[in-house]
């Protein structure tokens, strides 16, 4: 790549003709084909969106019929391993399958359009990861429907997860299944650190930077680095299983905490990963619909970061009640109070931006302003969780799982549904219908609220988690049957949000390129974007390239003047803190590699699952032949031999 | 027994009482802080100009705003102040919780078996050594030492009127204590994920007077008595043919310890691990259908002849 960095590319302003070379050079076949072998980020950004809600969905399903069973007590209408298999399903379905990938689609489409680039920096490894996310929730649900799903919960403890007590394939299904998604989730993360390195337009310094490429990047940052963790102790699990090694057998020597800390320091982290993102969204969304630039961004920019870094020395606090040392204990409950701070500093940076700002109230600000709320409750009953003598008596109750979903679903869910409605006519060239939107937001949060708030009291009054059923003369009968209630009326909500997702993707009213008259680069160009993105590569000058001339600043961004680099699928790489112009990245075709590739390392792990070797060998083989031709030096890419150049200027 | 037998608002023993003024504490802030936020959110999103849609958008102009440092200084300082409170009653809280202030007066050794739990009371002399299942007895007032054991997988000990959760982890010994500040019964759970009957691994704690506990343990020192009638002859001897294979009777020749002590099951106010009340009938039901009442427990449904249960629970309904 670096050959490319002698030339300078010609700077000229965007044309029809310019465009119409653009679309030759970029758009990915129709058919099939394309399907299978495009690149091009947005594509996969919404196959990851609509992949990730189908999850929800499903994970859903499997929440209402568990609400079903829990509406009275001594309700039968699950067997207790069915219920088991579904509270464990649920919990990996809503966690891995949903909350991560859904903002990584939202990343993967908007990233490039925010950072003024034409994709992602590595588009094949793109790919690559969105097939294998893809094919690890088909294996996992392949269990689940085999009647082998999860059976020990997300979090999956031992030695209850140990073949002397789990001896059918659930955990073998698990393990595996998670390794798998590990890896979509690490290639991801690299795909992403580099891409907010190195591919911003010029003049994006990283204090131009919107605040959603500060949360993706700070949650995959944290993925890089714990997502091994888990990786390894999955592994670790399923050698126990088959193999016979002791890692987590206490009749051997082995430890079932080790178990617990290799799990909670991925997954605390985890939990702030699939929230950072969505509070970027919060962040940059919210602003427009407040008519002003964000409150606080450099304090919100630092709290992203200092979550994240603090978010590392949490784990503990899942653990308050495993008999850990009170010295130890009061350093993990210490940190996690502290880490209330930042949480804090992006509540009020909200606040202050309505306060202080001209709110406009649509669909999209509601989600977003509402999530304040429901982010508070979420971070109270976590502030109550993180005193050690209180968490004695929440741990393991109801008030966790209510606590667990104001996090998830008020800080994931919601921001997600609000981007939506803000980001569809970008996506797809037309606005949502803003009645339907109205009740269906009402109807999510009264349905939410009503499901969750009373919950908290489920759990002050001692209802245990994970039990399929309860006794009556616990108090806990009518809790049970509002929140049950309420969860449907939540169900009815997100209907009537698909509803009018399909009404609007037929007969929404024509967006064009900036419906909310919005600051940031993804609004400068049409909706949808062109497969390129961006005519020219634009130059920034601010934070807000399309306030500038109304916020009265000096600095004027150049939007339609720029780069054309048009000698290929080209676009520009710039230095990682000022965004200066740096080389001309040569981006890939189109290719089948991503796609074989995840075959290929999917038939690996179903060939160990069934212990059926030659599959896993055959699965091997195939993937070093698909990364070979994956990354086969091509002249064009310019991966090896730089053509010889001519220093005669200077010598 | 209280509407809310294992709610945690309140506290009938030293430890839970250490630890409900700071869940308290801790509820206030929270709830507080809520409607704060709540009553702000409010009032701030009651200044919009304008509801609707995209159309609405260009009608208000964009402005720079102020810069708001102050939301910052006054909400971030009143965020420390209370997160700093907590902190240090947290600190204190979890030293007073951690060991109880008075020498223990004596210690249990529980372990939790899916799904029920065994009771080991330790004594410096052996023959005041005895194991129960299920029913924990202890005097009011005295601080007891409750050592912790993981039989097979993970449980979590818990009675919140008492004391918070401590796990009972395979491999390892975790310690927690218990000191009554009122006689009652008080219900246990299992608060640890732990296959198919989590759901149903419920105990008690009787606290009673530390003459009441004397005797209740004087009568479980004593074996079984010997069977009184030819019925109870036949039912000890299926007892000890068929249920000997994993309960004990002490003083018979049902040995095994895989699971609950069946000496003075009678004496017990419950069966299966707090799922059932205790009584002649319901034992019935459980040994002919445990796994209808408690799918999946390690108890197999006894295939018994009317005559053989009647005789087996004769013999059982001795064991008071």
């Amino acid at each position: 790549m670096k050959a490319a960095a002698y030339r300078t590319p010609r700077i000229g302003i965007d044309s029809v003709q310019h465009q119409a070379r653009m679309t030759e050079l970029w758009e990915t076949e129709p058919g099939l084909k394309g399907f299978l072998s495009t690149v091009d980020h947005k594509h996969i950004g919404t196959r990851y969106i609509v992949t990730a809600f189908v999850f929800l969905v499903f994970g859903g399903l499997e929440a209402l019929l568990m609400r079903l069973q829990l509406a009275g007590p001594n309700k039968e209408l699950l067997s207790p391993e069915q219920y088991n298999q579904l509270f464990s399903t649920h919990g990996m379905t809503m966690i891995f399958l949903y909350a991560l990938p859904i903002l990584s689609g939202f990343s993967n489409y908007l990233w490039p359009l925010l950072l003024g680039s034409r994709d992602m920096a590595f588009p094949r490894l793109n790919a690559f990861s969105y097939w294998i996310y893809l094919a690890a929730g088909i294996f996992l649900y392949v269990g689940f429907l085999m009647g082998n799903g999860p059976n020990d919960g997300w979090f999956n403890y031992v030695p209850f997860a140990e073949r002397d007590f789990n001896p059918g394939l659930n955990q073998d299904f698990y393990s595996l299944g998670m390794v798998l998604f590990g890896i979509s989730t690490t290639v991801g993360a690299a795909n992403f650190l580099v891409t907010a390195m190195r591919t911003r337009a010029p003049g994006m310094s990283l204090d131009r930077m919107p605040i959603l490429i500060w949360g993706t990047l700070t949650a995959n940052v944290a993925n890089l680095l714990v997502v091994p963790a888990v990786s390894l102790a999955f592994f670790l699990l399923w050698m126990d299983r088959q193999f016979g090694t002791h890692f987590f057998q206490p009749a051997n020597a082995g430890q079932p905490l080790l178990w617990q800390h290799l799990f909670w320091i991925f997954a605390h982290p985890w939990v702030y990963a699939i929230v950072l993102p969505a509070m970027g969204m919060v962040s940059d969304g919210l602003p427009v619909f407040c008519r002003r630039p964000v409150v606080g961004y450099t304090l919100l920019v630092l709290s992203t970061v200092a979550t994240m870094i603090l978010g590392f020395g949490v784990w503990v606090h899942h653990m308050f009640a495993t008999g850990l040392p009170t010295m130890g204990m009061a350093f993990f409950s210490g940190a996690s109070l502290v880490i209330v701070m930042p949480s804090a500093v992006a509540i009020f940076a909200w606040l202050a931006t309505i306060w202080l700002g001209r709110p406009v109230v649509t669909t999209a600000f509601l989600y977003f302003a509402s999530m304040i709320l429901l982010f508070v409750i979420g971070g109270v009953s976590g502030f109550m969780t993180a005193s050690v003598p209180v968490d004695w008596q929440l741990t393991d109750t109801y008030f966790v799982v209510a606590h667990i979903h104001y996090v998830l679903i008020g800080i994931n869910v919601f921001p997600v549904l609000g981007a939506v409605y803000f980001w569809f006519p970008k996506m797809t060239g037309r606005l949502m219908d803003e009645r339907l939107g109205r009740w269906n937001f009402w109807l999510t949060f009264i349905g939410f609220n009503l499901a969750f708030l009373p919950m908290h009291l489920t759990g002050l009054w001692g209802m245990p988690r994970r039990i399929y059923t309860y006794p009556d003369g616990m108090g806990w009968d009518t809790l049970n049957m509002i929140t049950t209630v309420g969860s449907f009326l939540l169900a009815v909500g997100i209907l009537l949000f698909v509803v009018n997702v399909v009404k609007s993707l037929k007969s929404g009213v024509l967006a064009g390129a900036n419906p909310w008259d919005a600051h940031t680069l993804e609004w400068s160009v049409p909706s949808p974007p062109p497969p390129y993105n961006f005519a020219v590569i634009p130059t920034i000058a601010s934070r807000h390239p399309l306030w500038e001339d109304r916020l009265g600043e000096p600095a004027r961004s150049s939007i339609n003047r720029g780069m054309l680099l048009d000698e290929g699928k080209e676009t520009i790489a710039t230095t990682p803190l000022d965004a200066e112009p740096d080389m001309v990245l040569e981006m890939p075709e189109d290719s089948y590699a991503p796609f074989l590739s995840a075959v290929a390392t999917t038939l690996i792990f179903v060939g160990v699952l069934v212990k059926l070797w030659i599959l896993a060998a055959v699965g091997a083989v195939a993937t070093i032949g698909a990364l070979v031709a994956w990354l086969w030096p091509r002249r064009e890419l310019r991966e090896r031999e730089p053509p010889p150049v001519q220093e005669a200027v200077h010598g | 027994m209280s509407p809310t037998p294992l709610g945690y608002l309140e506290a009938a023993g030293e430890r839970a009482q250490i630890i409900l003024p700071l869940t308290w504490l801790t509820l206030t802030i929270s709830i507080l802080v809520c409607l704060v936020i709540a009553i702000l959110l409010w009032m701030g999103v009651r200044r919009a100009r304008l509801a609707g849609g995209a159309e609405q958008m260009r009608q208000v102009e964009i402005i720079h705003g102020a810069p708001g440092t102050q939301w910052f200084t006054v909400g971030l300082t009143i965020t420390a102040v209370l997160l700093f409170i907590t902190l240090v009653w947290t600190m204190v809280a979890l030293a007073k919780g951690a060991a109880p202030a008075a020498p223990t007066a004596m210690t249990l050794d529980v372990t939790g078996m899916q799904w029920w739990w065994e009771i080991r009371y330790d004594s410096s002399e052996p023959d005041k050594t005895f194991i129960t299942a299920n029913e924990i007895h202890i005097p009011v007032g005295m601080p007891v030492l409750v050592r912790l054991h993981g039989g097979d997988v993970i449980h979590s000990f818990w009675v919140p009127r008492l004391s918070g959760k401590t796990d009972t982890i395979p491999g390892q010994t975790n310690i927690t204590w218990l000191q009554a500040s009122q006689p009652g019964r008080y219900r246990g759970q299992c608060t640890e994920y732990c296959g198919a009957q989590h759901a149903h691994m419920g105990f008690e704690v009787v606290a009673e007077s530390p003459a009441d506990f004397e005797r209740w343990r004087e009568h479980q020192l004593q074996p079984a008595p010997p069977p009184a009638t030819p019925e109870q002859q036949r039912g000890m001897q299926l007892v000890q043919y068929r249920c000997g294979l994993c309960h004990e009777v002490r003083g018979t020749l049902a040995a095994a310890v895989s699971a609950p002590d069946l000496t003075h099951v009678m004496s017990r106010r419950t069966i299966a691990a707090g799922t059932l009340t205790n009584g002649a009938g319901v034992l019935g039901a459980w040994i002919e259908g445990a796994q209808q009442l408690k799918p999946g427990t390690l108890m197999p449904n006894q295939d018994l002849t009317a005559q053989q249960l009647s005789d087996t629970l004769a013999y059982l309904e001795t064991l008071q």
